[in-house]
């Protein structure tokens, strides 16, 4: 290894769903500033492995940012010290040798811990299923250009459209609301001409199980747009709020 | 056993119209007693799924994520193609064709290609009724951009993001038969084997990833959509999780694997940085657009800045090579991924790579963003003889609107502003075109066995276009396996579904049972990623960018050295009941292990230099094409398809391909 | 949605929300109006007749059991949505969310409430209840007198300081956020919102602030 940092990390360790967990303390070595935050945990779960010890588990997939599948509430915020970026995007050089790094699992009923730093976010997918799509079947479709769509909505569609679904605005709010979730999905098609259709029935559908799931209210605090991991969503997230209440007693 | 391609007789313009009106239908009432199980949530997966059950079947469908949403689809970048030609530029289904079939190096089905390229269009008008978000024009219309090096205008894309926003949009269609009842959905679920009953796949046996618990699900027919297998190379763009693992069970089940050494080594991405680099990331291709690739002249610059005595910036204009633009003029920067790969490969070779590591060149933005936007800029601002420094403040606003997210990841990953200085990029293994060999109606070898997308072998040939896997894991899924499965699935409705106590669930069962246990009993001294390293560098350096008749056997003797390694020293920690991440890659490197093994074996046995694969052997030695690629149309003209006879044993069947409508010519882009 | 889900759900509690803190913010202005006729100074001759005015006229009188209806539900909404809230994180973090984009007050608004319900109680219990009795024994009741009296003394004064600031936070975050939850949002109003907003929040609880603080200065007379 060519790194020269040395870091203590508090881990948080819970064999599953029933147990009680614990933060545990590892020390790590060599770490190099240009290793993503989950190298070094890949350099702690080989240490542990060597050690015969279980490994810490954590969710992760791409590593570049964008499939939303690491969580780590890393001292104190949502995806470490940096705004709008992953976990996985998150780079050592960020961090100090010697620093102490207390690392958790998303804090949310609605989203238990499975195991260490994983926790389960199915209530996303069953949000979605409730009213998060276009009622279109295959083979539906005209063409394409035959419904214009004006650049700025379909931008801002865009933007709302860029939620990767990581959680981190849930796992930030004080709530644990997932009403930035919800609004984008909700703005990103409501915002455009095809999904306008349903927009009413789509928020009542996804708000009945959101509230369902066990997520917080939004009190406005605005403190999830800062850890939101995809940029523009937070220019917008007052707009996506508005929306979606506006869209709910529509009709 | 003769493969059969069942492809339909006909004009090739003709043949998928004609055909998808003859394939016999199911009636309503017997789709809802006909059981699908879907492996695999992406673009193939979820639009499948979600097709299948809004006509009626009742579809379970698999994957190894928390949710359907995460596949990897989502990581594609660039763009989809469709040949709609609403840039009025001459595009039309045949160019489509023609520019994938040749940019495949002639390796490619023809009656596959075309209908790719016909049924292109609707995938646009799907994803956009579904509210997929792609770009448009200040009148409206979508907007579209060049790609890849093509001559016309016919990507679609959404900024940097279109695989998260098709997929998004293929899952919330997923979602919605969720939501109705229509689709089972098992996330965090790991297909381990297929069932085969008479011969016919009727089902799986999955783990669920969250307790350990293996379980068996029926089916009246399987799709494996779970994608590609660039993870042999332990370095890859791929997500951590891809894996072979269905794929490799369905061969070992019967299923032939099809070409599997093409692999596509994308030329920019952003370089190894030391040991214990987990991933690679790729910096899109569009940014090839814009940028120059060189290297030093001299070798004792490139010492220099590898030492850290000199930077980019130090190098004199005359003191550089802009190796693609000298060797190729006609295209210069914007040759194929693979030409461009393997010429940044032969200047490291040769020992001008520019990074501790020796394995990287330059992507230079310096001159296009001060002489050409910076210019632009100037001139528009009314700025008379504007400085360096003005130029290049002008140019590097353009240049953030244009790619700024990407700018921003660079800096992320490497710690250095790109807009100062040259980015750093190396290829590294993106895509394979290899997979599961189907048919015309994407049926492997096996009844009943179907594999779609990336996870099959069919469309790309020996090397894919950019823009072109979306658009094939859409085709796949939304407008092919809907029409063709019915060819079988008609003749099952007298099947009734088999309960999962049959003895080929419960044997399929023990099997993995057995191999679970075998993993544990190991208490080996290594972890699994020790293994998946070592085999990553053997594919790397012998089955990488280039190959040859030596290197390729000593790949092979050291493949199997390490199998029986892994074998004897894994060490796999935790229990089989509980959540267990190192248990879940164990299997998946046991699989890549015999993988490798057989792209090996593949990539010796094709004694050409086609697309992706380059054999050393198989070069132009004199005229102006001197060291390139040189293709075997006499003796190589088919797809090698595999047959998994017993271990470390594959028979080669040959499937000829014949080209009724295109000219075949030999690449050239100089 | 049938309409007893409508208006059970998150979305439509927190328009309740709005709405009665809309309608309880109407009212701050009605007050602060009439109170500030005390800065005339004339010994609480015009103050007076207002005051008798509000006591007395029928229409104030319907709106005033509106009001105490509106804080009602109010109080409780916010409990309800506390609670639920609390019960969404079972489990706190070890190291607490530092919450870098929202302010503290916006986080607190549970807490500033309830200060503000500690104020009222005894508010009401220096006003609104000797008011009451007067108009029921059908006596003349110089509010005036009364205002003059309780801020005679320090304590009240502090009291009442700390009553209108907590207001002051508590307005500064649910005025605007009012106008979110109601689905209000304007690329161009919502800024004007936000100032107006924000100088709510500052003069109207300086008023307030101003009239103990001038009668026990002795510079109302």
């Amino acid at each position: 290894m060519s790194g020269n940092m040395n870091l203590t990390l508090k881990v948080w360790r819970q064999k599953n769903a029933e147990q009680k967990g614990e933060l545990v303390t590892y020390p790590v070595a060599n770490i190099s500033p240009d290793m993503s935050f989950l190298e070094m945990f890949d350099v702690l779960n080989e240490q542990l492995i060597t050690e015969g010890k279980e490994p810490v588990a954590f969710d992760h997939d791409c590593r570049e940012g964008i499939c939303g599948m690491c969580s780590m509430h890393i001292n104190g915020r949502a995806h470490g010290p940096n705004n709008g970026v992953t976990t996985c995007q998150l780079h050592m050089r960020s961090f100090n040798d010697g620093d102490t790094i207390v690392v958790e699992p998303w804090r949310a009923a609605a989203f238990p811990v499975v195991k260490d730093l994983v926790v389960d976010r199915s209530s996303f997918d069953r949000i979605i299923a409730k009213g998060g799509y276009i009622s279109v079947n295959t083979g539906n479709a005209q063409d394409a250009n035959n419904l214009p769509v004006p650049k700025v909505d379909a931008d801002k569609a865009f933007e709302a459209a860029a939620c990767i679904g990581c959680g981190a605005c849930v796992a930030t709010c004080k709530n644990a609301s997932a009403m930035l979730f919800v609004s984008a999905k909700v703005s990103q098609l409501a915002l455009l001409p095809q999904g306008k259709v349903e927009a009413t029935e789509r928020v009542q559908n996804m708000v009945r199980q959101m509230d369902l799931e066990g997520f917080g209210n939004c009190t406005n605090t605005g403190a999830c747009e800062v850890e939101c991991p995809k940029g523009k969503i937070i220019l917008f997230s007052e707009n996506f709020f508005s929306e979606m209440r506006r869209n709910f007693f529509l009709k | 056993m003769t493969l059969d391609a069942k492809i339909p007789a006909g004009d090739l313009d003709k043949k998928w119209e004609k055909y998808k009106s003859t394939i016999p239908l199911v009636n309503p009432a017997n789709k809802r007693s006909l059981e699908i199980v879907v492996v695999g949530s992406g673009l193939a997966g979820a639009a499948a799924a979600a097709s299948l059950a809004e006509m009626g079947y009742k579809v379970k469908v698999f994957c190894f994520q928390d949710s359907p949403r995460r596949a990897h689809s989502i990581a594609a970048q660039g763009g989809i193609n469709a040949a709609k030609n609403y840039q009025n530029d001459g595009d039309s289904v045949y160019r489509l064709f023609y520019d994938t079939i040749k940019g495949g190096d002639y390796r490619a089905r023809e009656a596959n290609v075309h209908r790719l390229a016909e049924v292109s269009g609707s995938i646009i008008d799907q994803c956009v009724a579904q509210g997929v978000p792609l770009a448009r024009e200040y009148g409206g219309m979508l907007s579209n951009r060049s790609f890849g090096g093509t001559q016309v205008q016919r990507t679609f894309y959404a900024a940097g993001q279109t695989g998260q926003q098709l997929l998004l949009g293929a899952y919330s269609a997923l979602q919605r038969q969720v939501g109705l009842g229509n689709v089972e959905l098992f996330a965090r679920h790991e297909m381990l084997e297929v069932v085969t009953i008479d011969g016919k796949a009727r089902g799986i046996i999955a783990r669920n990833l969250i307790n350990g618990e293996l379980e068996r699900h029926f089916g009246h027919a399987v799709l494996l959509c779970t994608g590609g297998y660039g993870n042999v190379f332990y370095l890859s763009t791929n997500a951590m999780g891809s894996n072979v693992t269905a794929a490799w069970k369905a061969h070992k089940k019967g299923a032939f694997f099809g070409n599997p050494c093409y692999t596509q080594i994308h030329p920019t991405c952003i370089p190894v940085s030391g040991d214990h680099q987990s991933k690679l990331t790729l910096m899109s291709e569009s940014l090839r657009n814009d940028g120059r690739i060189w290297v030093p002249k001299k070798k004792e610059d490139c010492v220099a800045i590898r030492e850290g005595k000199k930077k980019a910036i130090d190098i004199a204009e005359d003191d550089r090579d802009y190796y693609l633009e000298r060797r190729y003029p006609a295209f210069g920067n914007l040759v194929p991924r693979d030409v461009a790969s393997r010429a940044a490969k032969e200047r490291c070779d040769a020992g001008f790579g520019i990074n501790k590591t020796g394995e990287a060149v330059y992507l230079d933005f310096a001159s296009n963003m001060k002489y050409k936007y910076g210019k632009q800029e100037a001139l528009v601002k009314g700025i008379q003889n504007p400085t360096e420094e003005q130029l290049h403040a002008l140019g590097k606003a353009v240049v953030k609107e244009k790619y700024g997210n990407l700018f921003d990841m660079y800096k992320q990953i490497t710690g250095e502003d790109p807009y100062e200085m040259p980015m750093m990029i190396y290829p590294a293994v993106h895509y394979t075109m290899g997979g599961v060999w189907v048919d015309y109606n994407l049926m492997t070898t096996v009844p009943g066995l179907y594999a779609l997308g990336e996870a099959n072998f069919s469309d790309h040939g020996a090397n894919r276009l950019g823009a072109s896997a979306l658009m094939q894991g859409l085709a796949d899924g939304y407008f092919v396996i809907p029409y063709t499965i019915g060819a079988y699935l008609s003749n099952e409705i007298r099947t009734k579904a088999i309960p999962t106590s049959h003895e080929a669930f419960v044997s399929a069962e023990n099997e993995v049972k057995e191999r679970i246990n075998k993993f544990f009993s190991i208490k080996g001294t290594k972890s699994v990623d020790h293994f998946h390293k070592r085999l990553g560098k053997i594919m790397w350096d012998k089955c990488g960018m280039a190959r040859n008749d030596a290197g390729l056997k000593q790949a092979i003797e050291d493949i199997r050295a390490l199998q029986k390694d892994f074998w004897a020293n894994v060490r796999v920690t935790g229990e089989a009941n509980e959540f267990n991440p190192e248990l879940e890659k164990a299997g998946r490197v046991a699989d890549f292990l015999e993988l490798g093994e057989l792209m090996c074996i593949d990539a010796l046995n094709r004694v050409e230099s086609c697309g992706g694969h380059f054999r050393e052997e198989s070069a132009e030695t004199e005229g102006e094409q001197e060291g390139e690629a040189k293709r075997n149309d006499k003796d190589f003209m088919y797809v090698a398809a595999w047959e998994y006879k017993a271990p470390n044993t594959f028979e080669l069947h040959k499937e000829e391909l014949k080209y009724e409508v295109i000219k075949i010519s030999q690449r050239s882009y100089k | 949605m049938s309409n007893s889900e409508l208006f059970t759900s998150s979305i439509a509690k927190k328009y309740v929300m709005a709405l009665t803190g809309l309608f309880l913010i109407s009212f701050l202005v009605i007050h602060c109006t009439i109170n500030s006729l005390i800065f005339v100074n004339d010994g609480g001759e015009t103050f007076n007749e207002a005051a008798h005015f509000m006591s007395h006229n029928i229409v104030i009188r319907i709106l005033e059991v509106g009001l105490f209806f509106g804080l009602v539900l109010h109080m409780v909404q916010s409990l309800i949505l506390t609670l639920k809230n609390r019960k969404a994180r079972p489990v706190a973090y070890a190291v607490a969310p530092s919450n870098e984009s929202s302010k503290w007050y916006a986080r607190s608004m549970g807490i500033l409430g309830s200060l503000l319900l500690l104020f009222l109680v005894v508010h009401m219990s220096n006003f609104w209840v000797p008011t009451k009795q007067a108009v029921f024994a059908d006596l003349e009741h110089n509010s005036f007198e009364a205002m003059k009296t309780v801020f005679a003394e320090w304590y009240f004064v502090a009291i009442y300081l700390v009553g209108v600031g907590s207001l002051s936070y508590h307005l500064m975050h649910g005025f605007q956020s009012a106008f979110q939850s109601l689905g209000l949002n304007h690329k161009k109003y919502t800024p004007v919102i936000k100032t107006v907003g924000f100088w709510f929040s500052i003069i109207v609880p300086a008023i307030f602030a101003a009239m103990p603080l001038a009668i026990y200065l002795g510079v109302i007379e």
